[in-house]
């Protein structure tokens, strides 16, 4: 039997066929690790045994009749819990969802189903994808299974955590200013974020609904670019899905990196990145280079703003987004006489404190008197990130860059003070805010063996790209450099 | 001082907030701090830039949203949007009363 981080999706596939293993086994030994770990990392929130197994069981009796297997047959996949998943409890990491059982399926979901993926369970995550750290779960913290001390990142941290811990081959997250890259990062894999609109966000629960993206969280370049590819795609259920064609990632993975222009915009590597993290994505570009990659200084004037533009934009849209939960049509209700008095009643008692610090802020900035000051200007400085990374684009193909300023910090480390976490995100808000695809993928490890990540920008729907120079790093060899 | 105690209160009667005093002079600190450090945009000259409302819109090539046809479809759903409902007499949702008389 394999180790745990030796399955990949090719893997499963040569281990099915080879009938080494059924998928009703390999299901079963999944759910064996997450019960043989789960109480230490807290990654999932709840699993779906019945679905798994009925799943597995239709791999098994396709093989058993020699059909033909469809390309992630019997993979065992974790879904982040503020992803849609028909009668699976999803409570987005709130207590105002604690119950909530929804009556269908994402469109990512649906379709690595359909392409024979096995889903484990809900992984947990910051309150409605909130956070940083997945200190803010309403169902306790994720440790890092890399450092137990240390947060796995967020708000994808559950979903992180479990693929680094070998208790999924892949995981979905969603991505709103780095919530799969960071985590990824944090624990020592690949984070996968599509452009935005690249992958339907039907039944993802939103936050801000011009910034959420779904993606995959892998152990290799490969897995990552087989899931993108299936959940890809146009759906007629999310009118902001994109209707350009999906190219097969796969062909282009192994062309070399001869030539391709790397742009390293300079300001990322200025005041407040940790000096191992700089070290390692300097080395990681200098590996880039000798592959036959252009190194290419770059300047993109707006980035000192984008954390202020993010945290506007972001909390608008959530609290627009999250004026549905009042207690009426799912979720909490506290009781009370008065319709208005349960409203307030209901989202005092399910919302955590920081999805309720964003609420207000959201709330502030949009409110009569604020809003052309603070939303409508910081939707021009938007224009003006996005407006970098396309004059960016005109000169290098790709963006190379740390994927957080640190490494995985220590629980409880900067949940007193709310800005400071904020402003760990600096150098994955600017690629959500211009909706361009990112990937972070390892980039070696600090001297006391925590996990750094390196991010590659490429313009939109150039997942491809993307893909292409990790799948380049990865071969020679970057991951552990 | 960018937000008061009454800006706090007024934010969180339009949110529909009820905070407890603790939390309400919490967020007013915490608001405040993040303000003061949004406030840097305000440095920018946005004069002559047009807001970016949605995303691939800005995309030259993708200047229309993509829209379906606005043809009916079935969408029998009603029964199992109901089971979620904390109260539900069918086909409602049951809140409390709103009209007084």
């Amino acid at each position: 039997m394999s180790t745990a981080a030796s399955w990949t999706i090719s893997a499963v596939r040569d281990a099915l066929r080879s009938k080494e293993i059924s998928a009703r086994e390999l299901t079963k030994d999944f759910f064996a690790r997450i019960d043989n770990r789960n109480r230490q990392l807290n990654a999932f929130l709840a699993l779906s045994v019945d679905r798994a197994f009925a799943q597995a069981d239709r791999i098994d009796a396709m093989i058993a009749k020699g059909d033909a297997l469809p390309p992630l047959a019997g993979v065992p996949i974790a879904v982040k819990d503020v992803i849609s998943t028909r009668d699976v409890t999803t409570t987005c990491g709130s207590k105002i969802l604690e119950t909530y059982v929804p009556p269908y399926d994402a469109t990512a979901v649906e379709r690595l189903e359909r392409a024979g993926a096995v889903i484990l369970g809900k992984t947990n995550c910051d309150e409605f994808a909130m956070g940083s750290s997945n200190e803010n779960s309403a169902y306790g913290p994720v440790r890092n299974p890399v450092a137990l001390d240390r947060v796995p990142g967020g708000s994808s941290g559950g979903s992180a955590a479990a693929v680094a811990a070998g208790l999924a081959v892949a995981a979905l997250g969603t991505d709103t200013g780095g919530s799969i890259r960071q985590p990824g990062a944090c624990c020592g894999i690949l984070g996968m974020m599509p452009t935005y609109g690249r992958v339907s966000r039907y039944g993802l629960i939103a936050f801000a609904s011009s910034l959420d993206r779904i993606g995959p969280l892998t152990q290799n370049v490969t897995d990552a670019a087989v899931l993108t590819a299936i959940m890809a795609g146009h759906d007629p259920n999310d009118s902001t899905s994109a209707g350009v064609p999906v190219p097969d990632y796969g062909a282009q993975l192994e062309s070399p990196l001869q030539g391709i222009r790397i742009g390293v915009p300079e300001d990322y590597f200025g005041e407040g990145l940790d000096p191992e993290v700089r070290e390692k994505v300097l080395a990681g570009i200098a590996l880039l280079e000798k592959l036959g990659a252009k190194r290419i200084p770059l300047q993109m004037p707006h980035t000192d703003y984008a954390i202020a533009t993010y945290y506007i934009v972001a909390t608008a849209e959530a609290s627009s987004n999250l004026a549905r939960y009042d207690g009426v049509r799912y979720g909490l209700r506290v009781p009370s006489a008065n319709l208005r008095e349960m409203y307030k009643k209901t989202r005092e008692r399910g919302f955590g404190p920081e999805v309720k610090r964003r609420i207000m802020l959201g709330t502030y900035v949009l409110s009569a008197g604020y809003y052309d000051a603070y939303y409508l200007r910081a939707q021009k400085v938007r224009s003006l990130i996005a407006r970098d990374f396309s004059d960016a684009f005109q000169k290098v193909d790709a963006i190379i860059t740390p994927t957080a300023p640190t490494p995985a910090f220590r629980l409880g480390e900067k949940t007193a003070d709310p800005l400071q976490m904020y402003l760990a995100d600096i150098y994955t808000v600017t690629g959500s805010l211009a909706g361009v695809p990112g990937i972070s993928v390892p980039c070696g490890k600090t001297k006391a063996g925590l996990p750094i990540g390196m991010q590659i920008l490429a313009p939109h729907f150039e997942e491809g790209r993307v893909l292409r120079l990790a799948r380049g790093f990865e071969k020679a060899g970057g991951f552990t450099i | 001082m960018k937000i008061s105690r009454e800006d706090v209160l007024r934010v969180a009667e339009l949110a529909h907030l009820e905070l407890t005093p603790e939390e309400i002079e919490l967020y007013r600190g915490q608001l405040d701090e993040i303000l003061s450090y949004i406030g840097k945009l305000e440095k920018l000259d946005v004069s002559n830039v047009e807001p970016m409302a949605q995303v691939l819109f800005a995309r030259p090539s993708n200047d229309q949203p993509e829209l379906r046809d606005d043809t009916l479809v079935p969408c029998d759903i009603a029964d199992a949007v109901l089971a979620q409902a904390p109260d539900a007499a069918k086909p409602f949702f049951r809140v409390p009363r709103v009209i007084e008389r």
